[in-house]
């Protein structure tokens, strides 16, 4: 074997050997980031958090990254921007919806929540924030947002959800500090709360 | 002890911006003119860098420049283990090789792609017993393992002496480091009980939730670096030596990190955040650095595995009479840790073994890179050692607790090879705590029940961990307005020490909480130092410093009182925010009229002079910008003595399913001796957040490795099996012992790490009770593990493996 080897060359054999390690490339395509020469792109209108914004979407963009990148909604975290964590989750149409996932494209006539909607024009918590701060749920927080936003979904689905019901309706939504039994105590607090 | 504070729960201050989402990670910072930042990582896992040809990438348009370890490291790499920032020896699949800045990710990735790379490839090898056998690939260039102040060697067994490991026998080889205390071979032929067992541990990874991304700039010559960190100034402090910027230029700011566990706590294990810093100061712009998953994986750590031998013995009455272990540890990639030697040190202490003996050696691997992570050694020995001690009490006619129970460590005792006695220990309330919050003469009825497919299984485990350091600075000030600021260097990971701690200040000068703020979250805060939080340590060592400083401030108040109002110190105490005379309350001032006062007399009151002279440097920094500016209470922390012990006990239920290998957790219990309990909710998060840990240690989270190419093929959470609300129990039961500890002055001591040993073990101990007492002598033990024992295919024990689906 010739011990000369490059990255592309190394690459290309790993790729012919169909042993292709996961890549980046798309992960930063899908930021918005990518204009081929002589695409068009899009000024589109989305409804985020009860208000029209007009917003300038490459067709590759996923909705996590418009949000964070073009519209400065940080509290969406991307934990993998690969569809297993669930920090990134947000309601598209009441429904908990893993924002890494869909294009923003797709989004045009949906109605989005984030994180940051959730307050009362009065400034008072949502329920689910206020029994998140109650049974200090939350740890590192990273996950916090996505938790949020998958209780919010349930209890408008189900104001009065068992322990049990919670935690499926969780399940997507991973927490590595393993502070899942304190989310699950802040969303019963929550349901109290109404 | 009636306490303002201590024991009491509170809102801690960040709390609410993690479920409004307007906290900051370093990821949601911007800054004018931020460029972005691309990383180059070695394809393959062991090779040198011959070339690399980067002119067409740099000639494209919207790249700024590039950033390679001839640039970090002018004189050449260090000849040693650990992260670099960058390297031309790359020793696994992901480290990063070179760093392009652009104007977005995509130009740069683009300008990554047209960059060559010549590398020189290099034998690698994935299992460290593979590298130990003679003529085996070496992961390091220089050898297979590092000895402290020597540098790379060599550690080569015969083929011989390799086959008997792996076939279960005794290691014959020398080791690299031996130590032991007691007559091993007496206690052996005093046991009535002999366990002899070759045995594996998982080597896998933290997957914090937060990648570890950085942004920097440099501004009049100072480095703003947002970064992330589980430390806030003791990863600082060493991020300016890896950098190479003075300690008094650099401003780290990290007001949260999205998680930790052992590999976030120095500067060392992130030196990844140096990338952003260093670009930014080649082109003069703004540098964002984003990480992915992926990245995430590669440089963000991972636990050593274990292919270990042990053997126990056990007297009649069941005493633990001898511990005996051999460990070959995983050091990966870049160097590991010493959670060999510690899980050994744990089996010391937490069965107060008669006589023990430690050898191994830590060979490296190309894989992830080694470092701490939550409870490293201790906890990966408790799930081993468990089923073995029930093992014993069957064999001698003892109940599994009570086996636990006349084997316990207590206050008085001694504990790990150099016999140290502990601070205070009450680990047997804490049995005795757990059993009668389980019911367990109830419970243990229920042991290997059958209803249909499904199995009842029990199980009992105990955790350790060291939980306390001493040595460091405490800081607080105020102002005329009289609310006291809390000047703290904890991190900040989600165990809320940061403020928790805090408020042992608070407690001296008997301050409202809503009459505190804790100063944190970026270093021109002016933090004094304190031990990287790490080693569940924090509530010990900076409860001492915040009381130590409180008392200081409240020592002046008197002072002051006293010159100002008469009489002598001793004559005041404090009350309602104000400092007055004991005898009558009515002669005194208000905490804003004596910082007032403080202010206008300058000197050792406000931090200009008479100050400890022990600061650390760091905190001579912090005290100089803030002197003159407020009343000022600043302390250095003496060195304790002993050892404060972080103990838990876990018991839980579960049900086996025969047909499928599946368990579920019906019911656990785990209780903490951490000394008095600081901060309730707290705990109760370190106690559930470390179960899921111990479930995923026990059941499910391994590294898996391609051992044809050396690719990682567990880079995501998935592959990773990262436990989740359905692998956990629906409700974790928690309680605490809450006796003082004489070392601590509110009694307190640490405790982020036991439990998930203490869960690992009691789980592990229930399915070898639902498996009518089968050892497995492995972790995780996995749903296939099970459905092989139950149809007879498997062999008596895990064979010994790393980085694989055995491993």
């Amino acid at each position: 074997m010739n011990p000369k080897l490059t990255r592309r060359r190394f690459i290309k054999g790993v790729i012919a050997s169909g042993a292709a390690a996961t890549t980046t490339t798309m992960w930063y395509a899908a930021n918005g980031q990518d204009r081929p020469a002589g695409f068009v792109e899009r000024l589109i209108r989305i409804n985020v958090n009860g208000q029209e914004r007009s917003v300038d979407v490459a067709p590759q963009e996923t909705l996590a990254s418009t949000l964070r990148y073009k519209l400065g909604l940080t509290g969406t975290k991307l934990g993998c921007n690969r569809g297993e964590c669930g920090a990134c989750t947000v309601l598209v149409d009441d429904t908990p919806t893993y924002a890494c996932s869909v294009l923003t494209h797709s989004m045009k006539f949906a109605r989005i929540e984030t994180v940051e909607g959730l307050e009362a024009p009065n400034g008072d918590l949502h329920a689910v924030q206020q029994g998140f701060i109650e049974q200090l749920s939350p740890q590192c927080g990273y996950c916090t947002p996505g938790q949020v936003m998958s209780a919010v979904g349930l209890l408008r689905a189900n104001p009065n959800p068992t322990r049990e019901e919670a935690r499926q309706a969780l399940a997507g939504n991973i927490c590595r500090c393993g502070s899942y039994d304190s989310y699950l105590d802040g969303v019963m607090r929550a349901a109290e709360i109404g | 002890m009636a306490y303002m504070h201590i024991g009491k729960d509170f809102v801690p201050p960040d709390v609410a911006g993690k479920v409004t989402g307007r906290i900051k990670y370093s990821e949601d910072y911007t800054r004018e003119g931020m460029v972005y930042a691309r990383l180059l990582t070695s394809p393959i896992p062991h090779a040198k860098v011959v070339s690399i040809d980067a002119s067409e990438a740099l000639a494209m348009e919207g790249v700024f420049g590039i950033l390679t370890a001839d640039d970090v490291y002018p004189d050449g790499e260090a000849n040693s283990t650990g992260l670099k920032i960058l390297t031309n020896e790359p020793t696994l699949v992901g480290e990063p090789i070179l760093a392009v800045a652009a104007v977005d990710e995509k130009t740069a990735e683009t300008a990554i792609a047209a960059i060559t790379v010549t590398f020189e490839r290099l034998p690698f090898v994935l299992d460290p017993v593979d590298s130990l056998e003679e003529g085996g690939p070496d992961a390091y260039n220089g050898g297979n393992t590092f000895v402290f102040r020597e540098g790379f060697a060599q550690e080569k067994w015969t083929s011989d002496q390799v086959a008997s490991f792996r076939a279960g026998n005794e290691p014959t080889a020398e080791p690299a480091a031996e130590l032991s205390y007691g007559d091993l071979e007496a206690g052996f032929a005093n046991s009535a009980f002999v366990y002899e067992t070759p045995f594996t541990t998982a080597g896998y990874p933290h997957m914090s939730m937060e990648p570890r991304s950085a942004m920097a700039y440099w501004e009049d010559g100072k480095l703003y670096l947002h970064g992330t960190s589980q430390s806030l100034t003791a990863l600082a402090d060493g991020m300016a030596g890896i950098v190479g910027v003075p300690k008094e230029d650099l401003v780290f700011i990290n007001a949260a990190t999205g998680g930790g566990f052992g590999q976030r706590s120095r500067a060392g294990s992130i030196p990844s955040m140096a990338i952003p810093a260093k670009l930014s100061q080649k082109i003069n712009r703004p540098v964002m650095m984003r990480c992915t998953r992926e990245e995430e994986f590669t440089i963000g750590g991972a636990r050593q595995g274990f292919q270990g031998w042990i053997k126990l013995g056990f007297k009649q009455d069941g005493t633990m009479a001898a511990a005996d272990l051999w460990i070959v540890s995983d050091n990966g990639g870049k160097g590991g840790g010493g959670d060999a030697f510690s899980a050994t040190n744990a089996i010391s202490i937490v069965y107060q073994a008669e006589a023990v003996r430690f050898r191994g050696v830590s060979i490296g691997s190309n894989t992830a890179h080694r470092g701490a992570q939550r409870g490293p050694g201790e906890n990966q020995i408790a799930a081993i050692v468990s089923p073995i001690l029930d093992k014993a009490a069957e064999e001698l006619g003892i109940d599994r607790l009570e086996i636990r129970k006349l084997n316990t460590p207590q206050t008085g005792d001694v504990g790990g090879i150099n016999r140290q006695p502990f601070t205070s220990a009450y680990m047997p309330e804490a049995l005795e705590q757990a059993a009668t919050a389980f019911n367990w003469e109830e419970r243990i009825t229920r042991s290997r029940q059958r209803n249909g497919t499904k199995v009842t299984g029990i199980g009992i485990g105990q955790g350790y961990h060291n939980a306390g350091r001493s040595g460091m600075d405490g800081i607080i000030m105020m102002g005329p307005d009289g609310r006291l600021r809390v000047h703290n260097g904890v991190g900040n990971l989600g165990t809320y020490s940061y403020a928790s701690t805090s408020r042992a200040a608070a407690e001296v000068l008997k301050m409202p909480w809503d009459r505190c703020d804790v100063i944190t979250g970026r270093t021109d805060n002016h933090l004094p130092i304190t031990s990287p939080q790490d080693g569940s340590n924090s509530i010990f060592t900076n409860t001492r410093t915040c009381f130590g400083a409180a008392q200081d401030m409240l020592a002046k108040m008197k002072e002051i009182a006293a010159a100002d109002l008469g009489g002598d110190s001793a004559d005041y105490d404090v009350s309602n925010e104000r400092v007055h005379q004991i005898a009558d309350d009515t002669v005194g001032m208000t905490f804003g009229e004596v910082a007032q006062r403080a202010m206008e007399l300058g000197g050792k009151y406000t931090g200009e002079a008479e100050l400890p002279e022990e600061l650390a440097e760091w905190t001579q920094i912090s005290v100089s910008r803030l002197a003159g500016s407020g009343f000022m209470g600043v302390y250095h922390d003496p060195r304790h003595s002993n050892n404060p012990p972080g103990f838990t006990v876990t018991c839980t239920e579960i049900e086996l399913d025969t047909e499928t290998g599946k368990i579920e957790i019906l019911d656990m219990v785990s209780i903490a001796e951490c000394g008095t309990v600081v901060h309730p909710q707290g705990l109760k998060n370190q106690l559930v957040g470390g179960g899921v840990w111990g479930i995923g240690m026990s059941v499910l989270e391994r590294h898996l490795y391609d051992p044809q190419n050396g690719l990682p093929a567990s880079t995501g959470y998935w592959q990773s099996k990262i436990p989740t609300y359905l692998d956990t129990p629906l409700k974790i039961d928690t309680g605490w012992v809450d006796l003082p500890d004489p070392e601590n002055p509110v009694g307190a001591r640490g405790i982020g790490e036991p439990s998930m040993g203490s869960v690992s073990a009691a789980l592990n101990a229930a399915i070898s009770d639902a498996l009518d007492g089968h050892v497995f002598n492995a972790t995780p033990v996995t749903t296939d593990m099970i459905v092989n024992h139950i149809a007879g295919i498997s062999e008596e024990w895990v064979p010994l493996a790393q980085n694989n689906f055995r491993g």
